[in-house]
């Protein structure tokens, strides 16, 4: 007990001394932030996004770095929680003196963020949907993401919809910040589209059984389905839409957007409908699309080394962090040129979700064009046009 | 009609998965008063290891399945062996920590070997669903109320035919009597965290197939099944059997009839209501729970 | 307080004042330690609660969340102060307590403990329901002011955070030595006993409750004020868990250990964050081995080990009254504190 109580103080002094030192800066490099819910419920999140980092980063070194500068890019975990998120960018600010930070993953770690970075008057690129992340912009000098709005991706759903003559449909949404935010917008925008939300259902993020739910969609006379999740419930609805028989199409969010979705839900999977980034359907393109070449690049290369493929939220991360990179090689480590240059220069920049325009207006830069309306055909996506 | 039979049928498929760790949490409780709080761990256990056995290494259903049952047994038996029995004779509470201690490391064991991402394979039959009124009944839910029934029966067996089962009944209700008759109590704790273990392993094997497994869905089970275990009374198998589907019936009608974003939160009001007016659970007897400091 | 209590006191103000000085001025560091003071207020209110009557609860994070958001919304929507808006959060996270107390205190352990968690989780999807936000939150929460003075750095931060913890210990302290205090633990040990002395043991039950409540509201709303946006995922059972874990891991028996307990769950995270994703496991471990060695929690065995340098020191002087005697004492008896003061 003793010595076991001496074995313990040492290690609580190690503990302290490594959590409250950090090793002195290396010769000049460009050092960028970076916060992902590697860990914790938005796992399914970071963890493409951390892979995402890491390999572009080692590919700029490879190549030279950014103006001969090696780029670091530290990677902190939020354990998607939003203290965390504020400890990690508070860490990065100061003990790493980033010159901006991309991510957090989620909406609400963003959001947590938003006076910090806006203190610390340094960049931050957000890897998150909510539209309250950057708007509004007068408030959000310093923030930027890189995915579309949900709104975007709700009207990409209702104009296909429109043309499909769906008029009634039953909306199924995750409790959390992405399912909310969904929700929202889908019920803001139905009138502007001449659609009826006949049923407004939720479910927990670790529920297993959602039949209930949309039996009573089913009951409400819907036309359609839209599920707005991001993780397991999304192949849960699926397979419970399947096993219903409900005969009525399943459309889900832009969150869709993994292959690994496809294999889980197997032939459960067919004729599932989704708003999606080129990323997952980049083969399909024409060749002349000015992502094409981008996307093919960046999923063969992440397919060869981590054995998988990025989906739609790696990309997420591809957008920021390529910003970010963009700028810090025309202006150089100064955190006001790069927002400068994010915010002006950004112009038809293609990316993996979509071809950027950022403006002193609009610190997204996407629109509904973005996505394309795609289906699950025979394992596999299909661009419906 | 039609209606209602699917929300009944989701309710019981739901609620029997609690009512399978609510019996796990009851098996431990009765050997040593405590509650092991990393029961939903085993769960996961159950499906994940299930996925690795039948998918990674391709083998037939049943030797998967007696391997991820040995699998699960053998990780509580360790658990107990290292983190209950060193702390056996101090404190209750601390003894319920640990195991919220160990769940937190078996998690962090399962995020290691498995990832993040949720695993699936084919449910144990493969065919169309049933239709009832209309309603419609997957096969792999008639496993798993099968499964749920069959662990009650042979949990029912156990204790009242054999004289294992009869001498962990003795450890439950006077440790020390029960000693000195000459029963290993010791013996009985770990066998009531291997037995534990393996039926939450088996609920976690019977599900993975509709509801996909994923490392951290524990936390959830193990408060769905505990407030089970407690609405049904502590101590009382079947009390916590029937305590399970009655929540997941209230979260499926609640979900049905009232809202969605509810289901939760009901269930727990109906808990909390029953616990006000009988303070024992449904089926616990009060003057047992006078006999027990926790 | 007992003579060492009032040392110990003594050196944790030291402690707060010179905190700049021992570990820089970096925000980051600050803000580690102000996240530890605001867990410890949760935790000490818990401390009281669990050594000392011997009532569990799984429910603090509604408590905490009930403080967050009445006091954000009142600030943020209707411009109420916040040194007022604090204040009536605790309120409303009182009578929550009352209304849950008075029938939740008449169960008995696990069963108390059930009944707690299912508050807190009912809690959560309220402000998941209808919360301001929902389950994405909300933000732009003023922060706190003090007669015209913004509380924005880090330290400032800090100072008031812990200026509350410091406070709240005394209270905690004199309440503890009080006659209420030791009826608490003539409870904790035996009710039918205490009863039988004319303790009105459920009204003071309700008391104890409602005040671990009101320290958990304070805190909820503090962080509420310095992170300026809030979510229903920060208050969920998750965190009652947490915030068991650090009295049972500090110690039981003692105010300190809910202190040095809330210290190092905060710190212990940021410090394994270099370890990437094998942090969660070396989370589990650290927590499996402490509660295994260290049993009465690794506060009192600190003391203990002081006492111990301060004996052998001075071998003639005679023994003063042991720091955290009640902690100390109890530690022969099963780890429950002792009915005698």
């Amino acid at each position: 007990m003793k010595r076991g109580f001496g074995l313990f103080t040492a290690l609580l002094v190690i503990i302290l001394f490594a959590a409250f030192s950090f090793a002195a800066p290396a010769k000049a490099p460009y050092r960028i932030g970076a916060i992902f819910s590697v860990t914790g419920a938005a796992s399914f999140l970071g963890e493409p996004e951390k892979n995402t980092v890491l390999m572009l980063a080692e590919q700029i070194n490879a190549a030279g770095g950014i103006n001969g500068h090696p780029l670091e890019v530290i990677i902190e975990d939020s354990k998607s929680d939003e203290t965390q998120a504020v400890l990690a960018a508070k860490k990065l600010l100061e003990k790493d003196d980033v010159v901006a930070i991309i991510g957090p993953s989620t909406t609400g770690e963003s959001m947590a963020l938003v006076p910090i970075m806006t203190n610390a008057k340094t960049p931050l690129v957000s890897c998150a949907a909510g539209a309250g992340i950057t708007q509004p912009v007068s408030e959000r000098y310093w923030i930027f993401k890189s995915p579309q709005y949900d709104t975007s991706a709700v009207e990409a759903i209702y104009t296909y919809m429109k043309r499909q003559g769906i008029a009634k449909v039953g909306i199924v949404s995750i409790a959390t910040g992405f399912g909310d935010a969904g929700r929202k917008a889908l019920n803001d925008l139905a009138p502007k589209y001449g659609i009826t939300i006949v049923a407004d259902e939720r479910y927990g993020p670790k529920d297993s059984d959602m039949t209930t739910q949309l039996a009573k969609i089913k009951a409400a006379g819907a036309q359609a389905v839209i599920n707005w999740s991001v993780g397991p419930g999304q192949v849960v609805v699926t397979k419970n839409w399947n096993a219903l028989k409900m005969g009525i199409p399943l459309y889900q969010s832009h969150g869709w957007g993994s292959k690994k979705n496809i294999e889980l839900a197997g032939k459960a999977a067919e004729g599932v409908i989704a708003p999606l980034g080129r990323l997952v359907v980049w083969d399909k393109l024409a060749d002349r699309h000015p992502q094409k070449a981008l996307l093919k690049k960046y999923s063969q290369d992440y397919e060869a080394k981590f054995k998988g493929e990025p989906g739609t939220f790696g990309g997420h991360a591809y957008d920021s962090l390529m910003m970010v990179v963009e700028a810090l090689k025309k202006v150089g480590p100064d955190k006001a040129k790069v927002r400068d240059y994010i915010e002006n220069k950004i112009k038809k920049w293609p990316g993996t979700g979509g071809v950027f325009t950022m403006s002193p207006q609009d610190h997204c830069g996407l629109d509904k064009d973005a996505f394309e309306m795609v289906v699950v055909r025979n394992g596999d996506w299909e661009i419906l046009k | 009609m039609t209606v209602f039979l699917q929300f009944l049928f989701s309710g019981l498929t739901v609620g029997a998965v609690y009512a399978l760790v609510g019996l796990g949490f009851n098996i431990i409780y009765n050997a040593t008063s405590i509650i092991n709080l990393a029961q939903g761990e085993f769960v996961v256990i159950g499906g994940l290891v299930m996925w690795f056995f039948t998918q990674s290494v391709q083998l037939p259903f049943l030797p998967s399945l007696l391997l991820t049952l040995l699998t699960a047994g053998l990780i509580a038996l360790l658990m107990e062996r290292l983190t209950i029995k060193p702390l056996k004779k101090t404190d209750l509470l601390l003894m319920i920590m640990i195991t919220v201690a160990v769940s937190i490391l078996l998690r962090g064991l399962l995020m290691f070997k498995f990832g993040k991402e949720p695993y699936v394979y084919d449910p144990f039959t493969a065919g169309e669903p049933l239709q009832i009124h209309g309603a419609i009944l997957q096969q792999q839910t008639l496993w798993i109320f099968g499964i749920t029934l069959l662990c009650i029966v042979l949990i029912y067996l156990f204790f009242s035919r054999t004289l294992l089962g009869k001498a962990m009944r003795a450890c439950a209700v006077n440790p020390t009597a029960a000693k000195l008759v000459g029963i290993n109590v010791e013996r009985m704790i770990m066998i009531s965290f291997v037995l534990s273990a393996a039926m939450g392993a088996l609920a976690g094997i019977a599900i993975t197939p509709v509801s996909l497994m994923e490392y951290d869905k524990g936390p959830m089970l193990a408060v769905k099944g505990f407030s089970a275990a407690i609405m049904g009374g502590l101590g009382r198998g079947r009390g916590s059997v029937l305590g399970g589907f009655i929540i997941g019936i209230l979260e499926s009608m609640t979900a049905g009839y009232l809202h969605s974003g509810l289901k939760d939160a009901v269930a727990l009001v109906i808990m909390l209501a029953v616990l006000f007016f009988k303070p024992a659970g449904l089926f616990g007897s009060k003057a047992m729970l006078q006999l027990r400091k926790f | 307080m007992s003579k060492g209590n009032r040392t110990a006191y003594a050196v944790f103000l030291v402690l707060i004042a010179l905190f700049p000085l021992l570990f820089g001025k970096s925000s980051y560091t600050t803000s580690v330690a102000l996240f530890a003071g605001i867990n410890a207020l949760v935790a000490l209110g818990l401390s009281v609660l669990m050594g000392y009557a011997g009532q569990i609860s799984l429910g603090q994070a509604g408590f905490y969340g009930i403080g967050a958001y009445v006091s954000a919304l009142l600030s943020a929507r209707y411009g109420v102060p916040v040194l007022l808006s604090l204040p009536a959060a605790m309120a409303v996270a009182a009578a929550a307590a009352v209304v849950l107390a008075i029938p939740a205190l008449r169960l008995k352990g696990h069963y108390l403990a059930v009944a707690t968690l299912g508050f807190g989780e009912i809690i959560h999807v309220v402000l998941n329901e209808w919360g301001p936000g929902g389950p994405s939150g909300f933000g732009d929460i003023p922060p706190l002011g003090i007669l015209g003075y913004t509380l924005t750095s880090a330290s400032a931060w800090f100072y008031f955070v812990w200026g509350i913890v410091a406070i709240v210990m005394l209270f905690s302290f004199n309440l503890i030595h009080s006659r209420n205090g030791r009826a608490l633990r003539a409870i904790h040990d035996s009710e039918t006993a205490s009863n039988a002395m004319g303790v009105d043991v459920s009204a003071l039950k309700v008391k104890v409750f409602v005040l671990s409540a009101v320290y958990a509201a304070l805190a909820g709303g503090l962080y509420a004020h310095y992170v300026t946006f809030i979510s229903p995922g920060s208050f969920s059972l998750f965190y009652s868990v947490l915030v068991l874990m650090m009295v049972v891991v500090g110690g039981i028996n003692n105010l300190w250990g809910a202190v040095g307990g809330s210290l190092f769950i905060t710190v212990l995270p940021e410090a394994l964050r270099q370890f990437q994703e094998f942090d969660i496991l070396a989370y589990g471990l650290i927590l499996t081995l402490s509660l295994l060695f260290f049993r009465k929690g690794f506060v009192p065995l600190l003391i203990e080990k002081i006492r111990f340098r301060a004996l052998r020191k001075s071998p003639r002087t005679a023994p003063s009254p042991p720091l955290g005697a009640e902690g100390a004492e109890a530690m022969g008896k099963g780890g429950r504190p002792d009915a005698r003061d």
